[in-house]
């Protein structure tokens, strides 16, 4: 019972939302609207339960003291703090429990959470993602070495598309005459892009689609049931 | 270097810090390096340009702060193109964060054009979970997703919202994207069940993945993809903005890459010949 009824759910709402596809009119297309409601309203609920688990496992850790348990710790305040600050004076135009906060607008010039989200997460997050080009740097020194066919002919084509998309590669085949336009680095670099590029991406694509309906297939017809927790 | 040597592996913080030095002057410096303008680039500006003036558009910050280099400039420059063009922008967001990506936008933008107002030339509409499911809804019915904007103002009171029901009321949906869900969600939903024409941007290394989509149907208007097309874009406005003094940074980098790529290289050659000569040594 508490497997045939989940299943039966499932297999009876993949069917609507299906036949919605192919027949739109009534009442499959009131049915399936309905279902995307409340899809929609369950989602939302997903927030809450991230914020929820987010708590849960970070102050573990913390009790716990595992390994590095101050950066959890961290994390637990600053997550907290930003609740507080767009609880206690809102964000924007809107008010929080405590007001507008007009004597906090004044002295950091904007709302705290604004002021928080500006000058602290924006710059940490983009930070984070900027580290990214040191590792690059290191492993193109270390790993991007040739040692087949395969390996030079990605090489190459790496190299031609790396240059062929900044200002430098523009300028370095700029001089060549209209006739030789083919041979600028950024039509050899579109030309990479578009033809062996899309042809490969196009292949992924196909494939990762004719695995998405088999596998929701499984679903549908319960062959496949991980999401319902457990073993079998 | 004698016969048997081989190049000793540089130390990575060596590595580390000309890149910073080689990113940083740059930015400090600005080189003035010129972007030709792409294909893809142009098919975005058309798109914008073709518009009529007085039309709806959708532009969906689909990105957090860590993307914002690449992201943000895209954004500014596609709606202060729509703006000089007349259109009307609703931003809404299907990432969390996207809802302060749009204000920033909007607020660096506003300084500009100080007579674009609230409500009668662009809205934030805010931040709604559910991806795909949210597009799907939004076609058929706008303000059922969105019944208010994202300072909680009723969409009723909102001037130029009131003729918006669905996507039938929007000329084109830009998507500047980071992930899912995004650009892909809205190229599936929008345009291929509700004939909406889509166009966007992307970060750079998500840029191949979405070349397929710009095809002969048209189910993408071009695609500014990374810094690279956002300065693009830029120069196609005559503005100069933070992607164009940031293509003389990423080109050095990219430069930088290739150099490193070269050493390493010729360092696994040595090794290679090295070996080599040990074993016919040994035979």
């Amino acid at each position: 019972m508490k497997k045939t009824v989940p299943l039966g759910i499932t297999f009876l709402v993949g069917l609507i939302v299906i036949s919605s596809e192919f027949i739109p009119h009534k009442p499959f297309n009131y049915i399936n609207e309905g279902l995307e409601n409340w899809f929609l309203i369950i989602s939302s609920f997903a927030i809450i339960l991230g914020q929820l688990s987010l708590i849960k496992v970070n102050s573990g850790k913390v009790k716990e003291k595992v390994e590095n348990w101050q950066y959890y710790l961290v994390g637990l305040i600053s997550f907290g703090v930003m609740v507080l600050c767009g609880i206690l004076w809102g964000t924007e135009d809107a008010k929080g429990l405590a007001g507008n906060g007009d004597k906090l607008i004044a002295f950091f010039g904007q709302k705290p959470f604004e002021y928080l989200f500006s000058n602290i997460y924006q710059h940490l997050s983009s930070t984070m993602f900027a580290l990214l080009a040191f590792f690059i740097a290191s492993a193109a020194y270390r790993a991007f070495i040739i040692r087949s066919f395969e390996s030079n002919l990605l090489m190459l084509a790496a190299v031609v598309v790396m240059l062929g998309r900044t200002s430098i590669g523009t300028s370095l085949t700029a001089w060549l005459p209209q006739g030789w336009r083919w041979v600028h680095l950024p039509n050899i670099a579109d030309f990479i892009m578009n033809y062996p590029n899309n042809a490969a991406q196009r292949a992924i694509m196909i494939s990762a689609a004719l695995g998405i309906v088999g596998s929701s297939l499984r679903i549908l017809l319960g062959i496949e049931r991980s999401y319902l927790g457990g073993g079998d | 270097m004698s016969e048997n040597k081989v190049p000793r592996q540089v130390d990575r913080r060596i590595i580390y810090l000309i890149l910073l030095i080689g990113v940083a002057i740059p930015l400090i410096v600005p080189l003035g390096f010129h972007s030709e303008v792409t294909d893809l680039v142009k098919q975005v500006y058309d798109l914008v340009e073709s518009t009529p003036a007085g039309s709806n558009v959708m532009i969906s910050f689909d990105y957090d702060p860590s993307t914002v280099t690449e992201l943000q400039p895209m954004s500014k420059v596609l709606i202060e193109h729509a703006w000089r063009k007349g259109q009307k922008v609703i931003a809404v967001a299907l990432w969390p964060q996207g809802v302060q990506m749009a204000e920033q936008a909007f607020n660096e933008l506003l300084v500009k054009y100080p007579d674009k107002k609230y409500g009668v030339d662009y809205v934030n509409l805010g931040y709604k979970t559910g991806g795909m499911v949210t597009i799907q809804a939004m076609g058929r019915n706008f303000r059922e997703v969105f019944p208010q904007d994202f300072k909680g103002t009723p969409i009723e009171q909102i001037q130029m919202m009131k003729n918006v029901k669905s996507f039938k009321q929007i000329g084109y949906i830009a998507s500047l994207s980071a992930g899912d869900p995004g650009l892909k969600e809205y190229i599936m939903a929008a345009h291929d069940m509700f004939g909406i024409k889509v166009t966007g941007g992307v970060t750079a290394v998500s840029t191949p993945g979405f070349l397929p989509y710009v095809n002969n149907l048209h189910q993408l208007y071009g695609l500014l993809g990374g810094l690279k097309g956002a300065a693009e874009y830029e120069s196609l406005l005559q503005v100069k903005g933070t992607a164009t003094s940031g293509m003389d940074a990423q080109s050095i980098a990219h430069v930088l890459i290739i150099v490193f790529i070269i050493m390493g290289n010729y360092r696994a050659y040595q090794i290679r010949q090295n070996t080599k000569r040990k074993s016919s040594a040994k035979a």
